[in-house]
């Protein structure tokens, strides 16, 4: 049995892709570094980050992968969720080994997972890119907190940064202490000295414009106004804007303005 | 960035009394537009390329979800609920004792900017009630979206109703600037027309239907030559039908979307249930909107533009209204048993897709997946198949889930009421009215 670990990078994990495959030691486990448990009953494999490795690794799976494919294995990784270490090695193993193309193979479980992973974390990014509310600053800049369930943040930049060319604007993950901002030229990763408290949608008031009030109660009469009462259907409702959402839209804060 | 004026007025205030009469405004001319239920941002293709405000290429996106569960994709408004028109469904009818108001031209502009540059937005949706005359309420509505477009570099999406009787200049101006034109039928018959609505005739709402139609046609001509002919509304056309208001069935309110569909290439018919906002003698007492009946035209219109099924299939002379209990693919497949069971290693993806339950993301997956394998129940389970109502069509490898070939009446107790119901079907049934109902 083989235990293997790594730093928890993207390009990490196609190292331990790499070292596994020149080993032919098939990994049991593949865990991140710091939250490894040492297994007593076989050899814990502890693999270094190799770019040139990774580079290999990946260009190996172009040839065997459309597009589409890859980046739904790269989403994975995104997703986060217990076990997607292995699945991605699954999946890059069966692809390797494959004469045909297994894109599709939905009987492989590797396969399904991959693209049920997916799926997730593109359903995730669409929500993020509709719930994200900015908030202008005193400084002109716009603003927002997010805390996705899946680490989104690197798949929506394009879509903002299309969008808001003409403004700057900052958006960080709370959940993952990292975030995005745009300069009015180019978009770049930031961190924050002082991070932010978890849970707290808005910015404090002094931080933000006059107009920001106006506009946001605003959105929040246009909000109520939209709706028609006789057709209400809170199920409904809630299965397009789940709660935990909620603190971070505006619409969904207390009224600024009496009904 | 444009400050409204009172803003700095009011800055002393700790939650600023937003311009009370913007906010005033924005409320009775949400209300009166939020009876229009389409709210689509999809179809666009206008890309930011001058490095203005927005983006309206490829999906559509719903910023929010109002709590009768429709989508908030746009700001949608009315210029103004001012109307020389008496229809009776409509609540902002000249004789409807109501507040009105309309926006100016920069009231609207900085509206869509701010809320778009917050995120809250897709872009906006904008109807009026007719005032003066049709030409002079379209040229405002022009306008707004010229301004957007030419002094906002606003790249976002722009929905225009189209005003019935508009003339065609005004139309086809109105198509260069907006993604998306309509023009609401909402009424499925000239008949019903004519009594509910006495200003308004067909001729005058499928002509300018028609015109934007040839000018899709002919920009498209014209992008096949110069790639830089300006493009006509991009997403296409739509209209929407009134459900409830008027006596039509189900089979003539899908003929005439089938109808749209194929003879004027409509990109969406949408129907709206119809909402009791007036008491006019002319319309049905109805205290709540058929909101069932409108799902179940929705899942019909559905079948027509994705599924493969012709209008005439769906319904016809015999059979003129949907089933309000199941949906029109088990009503149609339990018509029509003879073409079940289907064998889903062997079917055509056509044939798949008309199994009960089975929609096009499983009959895809289905499709794709048996060319690897043979195709057993436990693969149907794990790709997430639901096999509800889809185990009385369906055989997996020639073996049914089903001891017994039951007959099309079992079969829908069966999906109605549960496999081994130890209560009457009856009482259950009387039960689920109840829940209908509430």
């Amino acid at each position: 049995m083989y235990f293997y670990t790594y730093d928890g990078s993207f390009e990490g994990l196609l190292t331990v892709v790499f070292e596994a495959w020149e080993r032919k030691a098939w990994p049991t486990t593949i865990e991140q570094e710091q939250i490894a448990q040492p297994g007593i009953f076989g050899e814990t494999i502890a693999v270094v980050t190799d770019e040139v490795k990774a580079q290999r690794v990946w260009k190996g799976l172009e040839k065997k992968l459309s597009v589409t494919a890859q980046k739904q294995l790269y989403h994975t990784y995104l997703w986060e969720q217990p076990g997607f270490e292995l699945t991605i090695f699954n999946y890059s193993k069966l692809a390797f080994e494959s004469a045909e193309s297994i894109e599709g193979n939905y009987t492989a479980p590797c396969v399904l997972q991959v693209q049920q992973a997916a799926k997730q974390v593109h359903r995730e990014k669409h929500r993020m890119e509709a719930f994200v509310r900015f908030q202008k600053t005193t400084d002109g800049l716009y603003y927002a907190h997010i805390e996705p369930d899946f680490n989104v943040l690197p798949l929506i930049l394009s879509h903002f940064t299309k969008r808001y060319a003409d403004q700057r604007w900052a958006i960080y993950d709370i959940r993952r202490r990292y975030g995005a901002y745009y300069d009015l030229h180019t978009t770049q990763f930031i961190t924050l000295d002082a991070a932010p408290r978890k849970g707290i949608g808005v910015l404090p008031e002094s931080a933000v414009m006059e107009e920001e009030h106006s506009y946001k109660q605003l959105w929040q009469v246009y909000f109520d106004h939209v709706n028609i009462p006789e057709r209400k259907n809170p199920k409904l409702h809630l299965r397009h804007i789940p709660k935990r959402y909620w603190k971070y839209l505006s619409e969904k804060q207390p009224r600024l303005l009496r009904a | 960035m444009q400050v409204l004026p009172t803003f700095k007025a009011l800055k002393q205030n700790k939650v600023p009394r937003m311009n009370e009469k913007i906010t005033e405004k924005l409320k009775i001319l949400a209300d009166a537009a939020k009876y229009d239920v389409s709210c689509s941002s999809s179809g666009g293709k206008r890309k930011n390329e001058n490095k203005g405000l927005g983006n309206a290429e490829g999906m559509g996106i719903c910023h929010s979800y109002t709590e009768d569960g429709r989508c908030v994709s746009l700001l949608k408004i009315l210029l103004t609920n001012y109307c020389i028109f008496d229809c009776a469904y409509c609540v902002t009818r000249k004789s409807n004792d109501i507040k009105r108001a309309a926006f100016t031209v920069q009231e609207v502009v900085d509206l869509t900017i701010n809320f778009y540059r917050r995120n809250y937005i897709e872009g906006l949706f904008l109807s009026s009630g007719i005032f003066s005359n049709a030409d002079y309420t379209m040229e405002r509505l022009v306008r707004i979206a010229k301004k957007l477009r030419q002094e906002e570099k606003f790249n976002g999406y722009i929905h225009l109703k189209t005003i019935p009787g508009a003339s065609e200049e005004l139309i086809k101006e109105a198509g260069l600037y907006a993604d998306r034109l309509s023009v609401n039928i909402e009424l499925p018959s000239e008949q019903s027309l004519v009594k509910l609505a006495p200003e308004k005739n067909y001729s005058e709402i499928l002509l300018p239907m028609d015109n934007i139609k040839q000018q899709l046609i002919q920009t498209k001509e014209e992008q096949k030559l110069f790639k830089s002919a300006p493009a006509f509304a991009p997403a296409g056309q739509s209209t929407q039908l009134i459900v409830g208001a008027s006596a039509e069935n189900d089979q003539q309110i899908l003929q005439l979307s089938s109808d749209l569909y194929k003879n004027y290439s409509l990109k969406r018919v949408y129907y709206s249930g119809y909402v009791p906002v007036s008491a006019d003698n002319r319309l049905p007492i109805i205290t709540e909107p058929p909101i069932i009946r409108e799902n179940r035209i929705y899942q019909a219109d559905w079948l027509m533009r994705f599924y493969g099924f012709d209008v005439k299939e769906i319904l016809d002379e015999h059979n003129p209204h949907l089933d309000l209990d199941i949906d029109p693919k088990l009503s149609w497949a339990l018509r029509n048993r003879h073409f079940f069971p289907v064998e889903l290693n062997t079917a055509d993806y056509e044939m798949i897709l008309r199994v009960p339950g089975i929609g096009v993301k499983s009959a895809k997956k289905i499709v794709s997946a048996r060319r690897f394998a043979t195709l057993t129940y436990e693969h149907l389970k794990q790709m997430g198949v639901v096999m509800k109502r889809a185990k009385y069509f369906i055989t997996c490898n020639h073996k049914s889930l089903q001891p017994y070939d039951f007959d099309s009446k079992r079969i829908r107790n069966k999906i109605l009421f549960g496999d081994g119901a130890l209560r009457s079907p009856l009482l259950t049934q009387q039960l689920d009215l109840f829940r209908q109902v509430g």
